[in-house]
Order: C-alpha cells, then sequence, then structure tokens
C-alpha cells in the first residue's frame, strides 16, 4: 500500500483539483495554526504569572503578630501577640509539614550605612541561613549568613547592589567594614538585586540584630516553607495547623487574623495554576473545533471528488482492483492533505510563537521588557506530537465514508454508456 | 473455456422486477471468435457483464476455465478479472489523466509488477499497435479508433485468456471499425477467445460464430460454415 506508485496515483489527483486541495487543507492547517497559537499564549500567560511567584519559593509562608481582636479565654481583645525564639524552635521541632524557618528581628528606627567618606539609610533584613534559599536570594559575590554566623552572632552584613553602589562605588566590598549606626559589620557577600526591592537586599544574622539592636528574644515575622502538597484544601489544612500552634501558645483564637496574620503562596499558586488550566482546556476544545470544522471540510471535498471519479474507479475495478485497493487511495489521499495541511499550520504557529518568544527574549534582556505579563509563549514537543496524531487520525476519519463509498462503487453501473 | 447452464438474471427496482435472462445456455470454447447480437434491450450487456465476472447472477451455473464463478467476493472477482479477462468497452473507458503508456500499464498495476517493468511491457503492447508515438499522449489527445486500440492494448497486456469487447466499434466509423476488427481478429488467431457484442452485421460477419439473443434465450447461433448464408440473409432483410 506504501509503494511509490499508490503516491504517484494520489498525486495525479491533487495536482488534477489544486485549487479545491489547497482551500480544504487551508483549512485544516487554519485549525491547527489557531491550536498552536492559542496554545502557546496561554503557556505564555501562565509562565509569566509563574515567574511571578518565581521571586520565592511557591511553598513560602509569612506569619506576622498584630493585637488580638477576638476575647479568649477570658482575657479581652486587643492584647499585643509577640513572637519569640521559642517559637522558633517550635516552629522547627514540632511544626507538622514545615520543612525550612526564618525568624526576622525588625531593627529599630532607620539605620545609617557608613563607608569611609559615604553614608546613607538603608533597610536591612535579619534572617536565618534558610532564608537565601525560601526567598531565592541571588548571590552575586562573596556567600551568604551560614550557621556560624548565626551561633556566634558575628557581625556580618550581605549587602545589596544599592549599597555597593552608593557606599563602595567601584571598590570591592567583600571583606571590608561598613558601619552600621557605628557598629562595623563585615561585608561578606553582594546580591543581585535585579527585579527586587531594596527593602530585601541586605541581610544580617538575626542572632546579631537581636543582640546589637536590643532585641533580646524577639521575633516579628517568620518565613516559612511547607511541604509541596497539590490541593487548595491541604495548603489550608497547613495554615490552619501553624496558626493552631502558635494560637495556643500565645493564648488567642486560631482565627483571629488580627492577633497572627499568615500568607500561603501555595494557596494562591494552586488556585491561579487551576485557572490556567481551565485556560488550557478551554483552548484545546476551541482548536479542537476549528479542526473538526477542517475535517469535516475535508471529508467533504472526498466524498464531492469520489463521486466525480466513480467512473475512473469503475475502470480500476473492473481492470483488477481491489475494494482495499480503492479503499487505500482514497484514505491516503485524505491522510495526506490533512497531514502536509496540518502540518504546515504546526509549523507556522509552532514558528510564529518561537519568534514572538525570542523578541520577548531579546527585550527582556535589554531590559525594555520589565511590565510584560508573557514568558516563554510556546508550545512543547509533546503538544506538537499529540496534535499530529490527532491530524494524522482526523484524516483518516476524514477520508472514511468517502472510502467506503468509493469501494462500493459497482463497475457495471459506473461504465454503463450514458450516451 | 465458458459454460454456461440455465441463467437467470433479473433487474429488481423496488417493487419491479425486469427478468432479462432467462434460463439461457451457452458454451464458447478456447479459441472461439464470437459476437453477439439482438436488439436493443435484449440483454447482450448483461450477459457481457455476468461473463465478466463485474455482474452476478440469480440462478443456473457458470463456469469459467472449469471453475464456478458463483457468489465471489469483490477482491476474488476482482483478481480473476485481472487475471483472466480483457476488457474493450464502446466509450474506450481510459483514465483521462492519464497518458496512453500509463492507461496501458494499469492491469499490471494491481498484479504488483514494478512501474518500470510495467512500463515497458505497455511500450512494447504499444508498439505492436502502432501507437508508440503516442504512448505519452492524454486520452483527449487521440482520435477514436486511436483510443479503442489503446484500450485493445490495454486488455491485452495481463495477457487474458478471454477478451469481453461490449460494441468495441460502436463509437467508430466503418474504415476505423474494420482496422479494430481485423486487430481483433489477429489476437483470436494468436489463440486468445474474443466474445463481442455487436449491432453492425458487417461487424458480425467478420467473427466466427454468431449468438442471437431474444427474449432472455438465445434464439440461434450462426456457425462458422454458415456465415456466407447469414451474410446472404443479412442482404436481402
Ligand atoms: N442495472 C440495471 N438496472 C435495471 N435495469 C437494467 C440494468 N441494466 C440493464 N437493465 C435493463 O435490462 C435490459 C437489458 O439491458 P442490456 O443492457 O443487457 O441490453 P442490451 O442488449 O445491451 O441493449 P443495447 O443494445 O441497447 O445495449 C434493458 O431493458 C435494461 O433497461
Ligand atoms: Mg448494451
Amino acid at each position: 500500500m506504501f509503494d511509490v506508485d499508490v503516491w504517484q496515483e494520489i498525486f495525479s489527483t491533487i495536482k488534477k483539483n489544486k485549487l479545491r486541495t489547497f482551500l480544504t487543507g487551508f483549512s485544516v492547517a487554519w485549525g491547527i495554526f489557531m491550536l498552536m497559537v492559542l496554545l502557546g499564549s496561554g503557556n505564555g500567560l501562565q509562565n509569566g504569572v509563574k515567574e511571578n511567584f518565581a521571586s520565592n519559593s511557591i511553598n513560602i509562608m509569612w506569619l506576622w503578630t498584630g493585637d488580638t481582636s477576638i476575647p479568649y479565654q477570658g482575657m479581652k481583645e486587643g492584647r499585643t501577640i509577640k513572637f519569640n525564639n521559642a517559637d522558633y524552635t517550635f516552629l522547627k521541632e514540632k511544626g507538622e509539614n514545615l520543612e525550612q524557618v526564618s525568624s526576622r528581628y525588625y531593627l529599630p528606627g532607620t539605620i545609617v550605612y557608613t563607608y569611609k567618606n559615604e553614608y546613607g539609610s538603608f533597610e536591612t533584613s535579619s534572617c536565618h541561613p534558610a532564608l537565601l534559599e525560601m526567598e531565592k536570594v541571588i548571590i552575586a559575590s562573596g556567600r551568604f549568613i551560614n550557621d556560624m554566623d548565626m551561633n556566634d552572632s558575628r557581625k556580618v552584613i550581605v549587602i545589596g547592589e544599592n549599597v555597593r553602589k552608593a557606599l563602595f562605588k567601584e571598590e570591592d566590598p567583600i571583606g571590608k567594614y561598613v558601619k552600621l549606626n557605628n557598629v562595623p559589620f563585615k561585608v561578606i557577600g553582594v546580591t543581585h538585586d535585579k527585579a527586587r526591592n531594596d527593602e530585601r537586599t541586605n541581610y544580617i544574622p538575626v542572632t546579631t540584630a537581636q543582640r546589637i539592636f536590643n532585641g533580646a528574644d524577639r521575633v516579628h515575622t517568620f518565613a516559612i516553607t511547607t511541604k509541596m502538597v497539590k490541593t487548595v484544601e491541604e495548603a489550608d489544612s497547613i495554615t490552619a495547623k501553624v496558626r493552631q500552634g502558635l494560637a495556643m501558645r500565645h493564648k488567642f483564637d486560631p482565627n483571629d487574623k488580627k492577633a497572627m496574620g499568615s500568607f500561603n503562596m501555595l494557596t494562591e499558586y494552586i488556585r491561579t495554576m487551576k485557572i490556567f488550566q481551565a485556560i488550557k482546556i478551554f483552548v484545546w476544545i476551541i482548536g479542537i473545533g476549528t479542526l473538526i470544522a477542517g475535517i469535516v471540510g475535508v471529508s467533504n471535498i472526498m466524498l464531492i471528488l469520489v463521486k466525480e471519479r466513480t467512473r475512473e474507479i469503475g475502470i480500476r475495478k473492473a481492470l483488477g482492483a481491489s475494494p482495499a485497493s480503492v479503499i487505500g487511495l482514497v484514505l491516503l489521499e485524505s491522510i495526506l492533505i490533512t497531514t502536509v495541511a496540518g502540518y504546515l499550520g504546526l509549523v507556522v504557529g509552532v514558528g510564529i510563537m518561537e519568534g514572538i518568544n525570542y523578541a520577548l527574549e531579546q527585550a527582556l534582556a535589554s531590559g525594555a521588557g520589565d511590565g510584560i505579563f508573557f514568558r516563554n509563549p510556546t508550545v512543547d514537543f509533546t503538544t506538537a506530537i499529540t496534535s499530529m496524531v490527532i491530524l494524522v487520525v482526523s484524516g483518516a476519519l476524514a477520508g472514511y465514508l468517502p472510502a467506503r463509498k468509493a469501494a462500493n462503487v459497482k463497475p457495471i453501473e459506473a461504465l454503463r454508456d450514458e450516451n | 473455456m465458458i459454460q454456461i447452464s440455465n441463467l437467470h438474471k433479473s433487474y429488481v427496482m423496488g417493487s419491479n422486477s425486469l427478468h432479462v435472462l432467462k434460463g439461457l445456455d451457452l458454451d464458447i470454447q478456447e479459441g472461439e471468435f464470437v459476437s453477439i447480437m439482438g436488439s436493443s434491450g435484449s440483454g447482450k450487456s448483461t450477459l457481457l457483464n455476468i461473463l465478466g465476472i463485474l455482474d452476478d447472477y440469480d440462478q443456473g451455473t457458470y463456469h469459467l476455465g472449469g471453475k464456478l464463478i458463483q457468489g465471489l467476493n469483490e477482491t476474488k472477482a476482482a483478481m480473476t478479472r485481472n487475471e483472466m479477462i480483457g476488457f474493450i468497452f464502446q466509450s474506450f473507458n481510459l483514465i483521462s489523466f492519464k497518458n496512453a503508456a500509463e492507461n496501458v500499464a494499469l492491469p499490471l498495476y494491481y498484479q504488483k509488477v514494478s512501474r518500470k517493468k510495467r512500463n515497458l511491457i505497455a511500450l512494447e503492447y504499444l508498439d505492436r499497435l502502432g501507437l508508440k508515438e503516442w504512448a505519452h499522449h492524454l486520452p483527449s489527445e487521440l482520435s477514436g479508433g486511436q483510443k479503442q486500440r489503446v484500450a485493445i492494448a490495454r486488455a491485452l497486456i495481463s495477457q487474458p485468456q478471454i477478451i469481453l469487447a461490449d460494441e468495441p466499434t460502436g463509437a467508430l466509423d466503418s474504415t476505423t471499425s474494420f482496422e479494430v476488427m481485423d486487430i481483433l481478429k489477429e489476437i483470436n488467431e494468436q489463440g486468445k477467445t474474443v466474445i463481442i457484442v455487436t449491432h453492425e452485421h458487417d461487424i458480425a460477419a467478420m467473427t466466427k460464430k454468431i449468438i442471437r439473443l431474444k427474449d432472455g434465450v438465445i434464439e440461434e447461433v450462426i456457425k462458422n460454415g454458415d456465415l456466407q448464408l447469414f451474410k446472404d440473409r443479412v442482404r436481402t432483410e
């Protein structure tokens, strides 16, 4: 069935019906093209949103405290809740489904940074070494805070690009001392601050912060990474457990959002991704719909073609063509038209999306694309292959009816002289 | 070669049924040159279609080359046609978008002969029929006589034992008709059984046996020796 002759037969009929073949092929190509563009765009949007999430671990959770707003166990509302180091130990050791914990102590007042004759005030974060991973801090040079810095409450600092520029100019800051309100801190690393706000660019060990800035064992906020779960319900239950544990320790109603605030990124992430899944399904439905329209077109054309070729098919049968060979002729032609047209649509669609992606990457690299909420709007290989398989199958479907009709042509009826 | 006994064939159209062949008996030996005559609608084409396994019959038996032809599936029928029978039609039935050589080679395509080989054989047959220069022309560029010669080459290429021709000269002028008949005669002399349907007495007179159909049965068989008689009768009719 797959020898050169069959193809020669098919090409000769296609050549005879160029325009019609083109029009049918075009509708199939258009269907696949639309599918690719829509899927690519959906992916681009999804990747853009993912990228937004990617400035932190997606399973990060933040906790902070305030005043109670619900009376609890005979205690009036309005009590101020404060975290401390014991809470850190509690979360670290008892926290179910939690992976890493970092506490933060807010340095009081404005901190003035001084190096030689240069000075300025900057935001300062205090944290545990784990924060590097949790908030995806990027180290441009040197290193981040480590356990020894923590244990010895070393006066070390990881500075941001802004501080390096303002105070050190062209100098290499690593190993130099910068004064924070007259207390010298040794610079151990510089962060890469692209697309990050200033507040998150200078880090000192939380133990050092508490000691130098009279914090005792006070902690203001926690950053926690939780177990990676798949559903909103699971993520919510992790949040609830954390709230319950801390509410017990500090005696407030676990539902009191004012006493302790919490934000679980994973919940939001899962929710957003669900929306994109729905969008994707929608896109497939539209794409397949367009494709079906194309396939019906092919099927129609093939039916007309078979009708026109009734006499020819009759001749072939009289000369010894088996029904199978006639079916092969029609089916292969239909598959050929859909596959070639569909492949062209696929290539053009994927090509356009890759082109957009290239332009986007250029824009981002040059810094012009900062506001674009769109990343890597391309279709992956599996999807392209899947579409191809769908095409071949649909080509066969489109050809099935006409092929059956052709196989049923009776030579005597086809050959009867009408004159 | 061909043995038919008590052959019945009706065409059913809705509630109507037209009984065309009514218990026909026929015996044709290998190497015969037979013409079938009869008035229009007498069932000549019907009989020829059954002989060519293009149609089936209702009752009786049909043996072709000693084999009973009955209830063959389409694939088997196609194979038997391809191997045993060459067809020639009144309206040539060449495939319009294929050139002469490709048309001639088509039966060999269904025998899975390689493209190169069958094109070579096709050229050989076209040459025999004096159409070598026309091998690469489309049917639309050929005259009626040329088209029928292409069709004859196509009927011969699979080397069948039987040639069936339904009014092969029906669309041709008399000179060309006689040319075609000469070719058929030559083919018959090479040992093939040739059966033609015709309306024209002078064409029929060129065959060795005439079968006259009437009312679905054979009315008369005129054999070789009586042909002169037949010719005289035609003249007076
Ligand atoms: N497929 C068919 N369905 C119904 N009736 C048919 C069919 N084919 C032929 N007939 C009828 O059967 C009868 C015999 O037809 P057939 O074609 O065999 O005649 P014929 O002898 O070849 O006539 P002609 O000389 O005009 O070609 C005619 O009345 C015709 O109308
Ligand atoms: Mg007839």
